[in-house]
C-alpha cells in the first residue's frame, strides 16, 4: 500500500494463559487497513479471527493476555500504549464494532432508541433530547421503518434482521473511521443477510469508512471484500486482492477451504475434504501448522515457513511460495 | 397432487399427506400469548427409497417440525404419515416403538445430542439393544464396526463426548443412527453447525452411507448451496406450507415460485467476478399467528404480475411443469395437454 494505513496491526500477540497450558489464539499477526478499505478476515472457528478483533479494541478479557511487543497503530497511534480512559474514547467512536448476535450484544431492558441514543450521550455528551433525535435519524438511516416509533422497542420486539440494523446504527452514530464487523450476518436468514449486506455497502459508500469483515462464509467475502486475510492456527497464512484469492489461492489451505464449499450451478460428485482436524491452540505443531492436513507437505515442512510475497499484495505463508515447483508435481502425482 | 416428481413406477417408503401442527403459545405472565401457529399447514410429499428429499426454508418455516411430525417427535395434529404402508399417525405405542427402528433422525447440535455421561460406545449401543439386535460381546463388535463405518476409531468407544470435535461427535450421532439398520433418515441441519472443511466430511460421509445402504433421507436444511449439492428432489417452505417441489435440477434451474427465486438469488456467490442480478426482498417474513391472507407471500413479493387477486387466492400447489410443483396463481403451466 502506497498511503498511510488507518489500522496497521504488527506481530499481535494475543494469549490465553489456562490451566492446560499457553493457548497462542493469536500468534504474530501483522495486517493493515486503508481508508475505506474492506478486509475480509477468514477462516475457521478457532483460527483467531474473533481474538484478532477483540484486540484491536483491547477487549480480551483474562486469562487472555495481549503480549508484550505487539502493536496495534490506529490513526497514529499505538493503541497498546493508551490508557484505559483514553482507549474508551476510542471504542465506540472512532472504532466500532458489531456483533454475530444482536440480541445478546443490546440490552434487553432498555429501549432501542435509548441504546443507541446512549452513544451521543457519551461521546459527544449530547443533552438527551438531542441524542434521541440524532438516534431516530440514525435508526432511520438504517432502513428501519418508522424509526420514531421503533425507538420505543426493546429489543425482543424486534426481528433479528431489525435488530442488526439497530446494531448497525449504534456503530455508525459516531461516524467511526474503522467498522470491525464479526459475523455480521451468520445468524440471519439468506434473504435478511441479503438486505443486511446491502445496507452495509452502501452506507460504507454513503460514511467513507473502513470494513473489517470477519467470516467463513467466502461468498459473502467474494460480494463485500477488495481484500483477503486467511487465518489458520492463529497465524496469517494467506493475504491477496479478493481476486486472486478465488482465482489462484497459493496457501494449500485456501485452496482446500475454496474446494471443500459446495457451490450452486456447479455439481459435483463428491466435496473435496481437508483430512484431519485443526489442531487445539495450546498445540499447534512445530514448523507449519498445517503440515499434518498439507498433501503438499515435504520434509521442510518442520521450519516454520514466513509470509512470503508470490505476486504484488499477493503473500502465503507456505514453503511452495519458494519451491512452486513442488506443487506441479504434487498435483500430477494425485492424477 | 396429481403427481409426485419422481413417482414415475415407484413406491414411496414414506407417504405424508396434509400433515398440519399448530403450537399455542402459552399465556405469559403479562399477558400476551394465546396465540395459535400453525407451524405446518397441510403438508404432503413423499420420500422414494434411496433418495434425498430436501426440505429448504428461512427460520420459522416449519422445516423442523415437520421433520419431527413425521417421525412422531412432536404430535401432529392431523394429516397422515405412511411408512411402509402403515399410518405411524395411528399407530398405538408398541409398533410405534418397533417402527422406529426403521426410522431415525441425526440432529443438528452434536455437542447437544449426545449425553455427556455416557460414553459414544454406550450411545451407540443403546439402540442395540433396545431393539434386541445385539447384546453382550455381539454388541461390543458390532459397535467397532458402526464406529468405523462413520470414520471414527474402535478404540473410541470407551470416550466421552467432550473428548471429540463437532464433527466427530456428529459421526457419533450418525453411527447411533445407523445402528438399528434403519431405512429412512431425517437428518436435520446436520451440518450447520460445522466448519466448511468438516462440513464437506460429514456430506461425503452421508452419501456413502446412503449408495452402500440404500438410505433415503428427508434432508432439513437452509443452506442452498449444501442442498443443491445432496438432494436428488427439493421442497421449499414458507411459512408452514410447501410453496414449491422439484427435482434438484428443476428446481435451482428454472424456479418456478418467486420465493424460491429471491431465495436463490440472496445466496452469496463465492466468485467476485459474478455480477447478476438480486431479488433483495423487503421486510421479513410475516408472523406465522396471523399469516396474510391469500398467498402468504404476497407482501413480500417483489414479482411484477402481482395484483390483488394474490391476497384473495390462496394458490394451489399445482404442477407447472412436469413433477415441478408450485404455488403461484401468476405462474402459467408449460404443460401440454399430453402430459396431462
Amino acid at each position: 500500500m502506497t498511503h498511510t494505513p488507518l489500522l496497521a496491526i504488527e506481530n499481535l500477540r494475543t494469549y490465553f494463559h489456562t490451566d492446560a497450558g499457553v493457548a497462542r489464539a493469536v500468534d504474530g499477526v501483522s495486517l493493515a487497513i486503508a481508508p475505506g478499505e474492506t478486509v475480509g478476515l477468514v477462516g475457521e472457528s478457532g483460527c483467531g479471527k474473533t481474538v484478532t478483533a477483540l484486540s484491536i479494541l483491547r477487549l480480551v478479557a483474562p486469562p487472555g493476555r495481549i503480549e508484550s511487543g505487539s502493536r496495534i497503530v490506529f490513526e497514529g497511534r499505538d493503541l497498546m500504549e493508551l490508557r484505559e480512559s483514553d482507549i474508551r474514547r476510542v471504542r465506540g467512536n472512532r472504532i466500532a464494532m458489531i456483533f454475530q448476535e444482536p440480541m445478546t450484544a443490546l440490552n434487553p431492558v432498555f429501549t432501542v432508541g435509548d441504546q443507541v441514543a446512549e452513544v451521543a450521550r457519551i461521546h459527544d455528551a449530547a443533552p438527551r433530547k438531542a441524542a434521541w433525535q440524532r438516534a431516530v435519524d440514525m435508526l432511520e438511516q438504517v432502513g428501519i421503518p418508522e424509526p420514531g416509533l421503533r425507538a420505543r422497542d426493546y429489543p425482543h420486539q424486534l426481528s433479528g434482521g431489525m435488530r442488526q440494523r439497530v446494531m448497525i446504527a449504534m456503530a455508525l452514530m459516531m461516524k467511526p473511521a474503522l467498522v470491525i464487523a464479526d459475523e455480521p450476518t451468520t445468524a440471519l436468514d439468506v434473504t435478511i443477510q441479503a438486505q443486511i449486506l446491502d445496507l452495509l455497502r452502501g452506507l460504507q459508500k454513503r460514511f467513507g469508512m473502513s470494513l473489517l469483515l470477519i467470516t467463513h462464509d467466502m461468498g459473502v467475502v467474494a460480494e463485500m471484500a477488495s481484500r483477503v486475510v486467511v487465518m489458520y492456527g492463529g497465524e496469517v497464512v494467506e493475504e491477496a486482492p479478493v481476486a486472486r484469492i478465488f482465482s489462484q489461492p497459493q496457501h494449500p489451505y485456501t485452496e482446500g477451504l475454496l474446494a471443500a464449499m459446495p457451490r450452486m450451478g456447479r455439481a459435483q460428485e463428491r466435496l473435496t475434504t481437508i483430512p484431519g482436524t485443526v489442531p487445539p491452540p495450546t498445540d499447534w505443531p512445530d514448523g507449519c501448522r498445517f503440515r499434518d492436513r498439507c498433501s503438499y507437505a515435504w520434509e521442510k515442512a518442520s521450519e516454520h515457513p514466513a509470509l512470503t510475497q508470490v505476486a504484488p499484495g499477493h503473500f502465503a505463508r507456505c514453503h511452495l511460495a519458494l519451491e512452486p515447483q513442488r506443487r506441479t508435481k504434487a498435483g500430477a502425482a494425485r492424477g | 397432487m396429481s403427481r409426485i416428481p419422481g413417482a414415475e413406477g415407484r413406491e414411496p417408503l414414506l407417504r405424508v399427506r396434509n400433515l398440519t401442527k399448530t403450537f399455542t403459545r402459552p399465556r405469559g405472565l403479562f399477558g400476551g400469548g394465546g396465540e395459535t401457529v400453525r407451524a405446518v399447514d397441510g403438508v404432503s410429499f413423499d420420500v422414494f427409497p434411496g433418495e434425498t428429499l430436501a426440505l429448504v426454508g428461512e427460520s420459522g418455516c416449519g422445516k423442523t417440525t415437520t421433520g419431527r411430525a413425521v417421525l412422531r417427535l412432536v404430535e401432529p395434529d392431523a394429516g397422515e404419515v405412511i411408512f411402509d404402508g402403515k399410518d405411524i399417525l395411528k399407530l398405538a405405542s408398541e409398533p410405534l416403538r418397533k417402527l422406529r427402528r426403521r426410522m431415525q433422525i441425526v440432529f443438528q447440535d452434536p455437542y447437544s445430542s449426545l449425553n455427556p455421561r455416557m460414553t459414544i460406545g454406550q450411545t451407540v449401543r443403546e439402540g442395540l439393544i433396545i431393539h434386541g439386535i445385539a447384546e453382550g460381546a455381539d454388541a461390543d463388535t458390532r459397535v467397532r464396526q458402526l464406529l468405523e463405518e462413520v470414520g471414527l476409531r474402535g478404540e473410541y468407544a470407551g470416550m466421552y463426548p467432550h473428548e471429540f470435535s463437532g464433527g466427530q461427535r456428529q459421526r457419533v450421532g450418525i453411527a447411533r443412527a445407523l445402528s438399528v439398520e434403519p431405512a429412512f433418515i431425517v437428518c436435520d441441519e446436520p451440518v450447520s453447525a460445522l466448519d466448511v472443511s468438516v462440513q464437506a466430511q460429514v456430506l461425503n460421509l452421508l452419501q456413502d452411507l446412503q449408495r452402500d445402504r440404500g438410505l433415503a433421507f428427508l434432508f432439513i436444511a437452509h443452506d442452498l448451496s449444501v442442498v443443491e449439492h445432496i438432494a436428488d428432489r427439493v421442497a421449499v417452505m414458507y411459512l408452514g406450507r410447501i410453496v414449491e417441489t422439484a427435482s434438484r435440477d428443476a428446481l435451482y434451474g428454472t424456479p418456478r415460485m418467486p420465493y424460491t427465486r429471491a431465495l436463490l438469488s440472496a445466496v452469496p456467490v463465492p466468485d467476485p467476478a459474478a455480477r447478476r442480478e438480486r431479488v433483495v426482498l423487503a421486510g421479513d417474513a410475516p408472523s406465522p399467528t396471523r399469516p396474510p391472507a391469500g398467498c402468504v407471500f404476497h407482501p413480500r413479493c417483489p414479482d411484477p404480475r402481482r395484483d390483488a387477486s394474490c391476497s384473495a387466492t390462496v394458490p394451489p400447489l399445482e404442477e407447472k411443469a412436469r413433477a415441478h410443483f408450485a404455488a403461484c396463481i401468476k405462474e402459467p403451466s408449460s404443460l401440454t395437454p399430453r402430459d396431462q
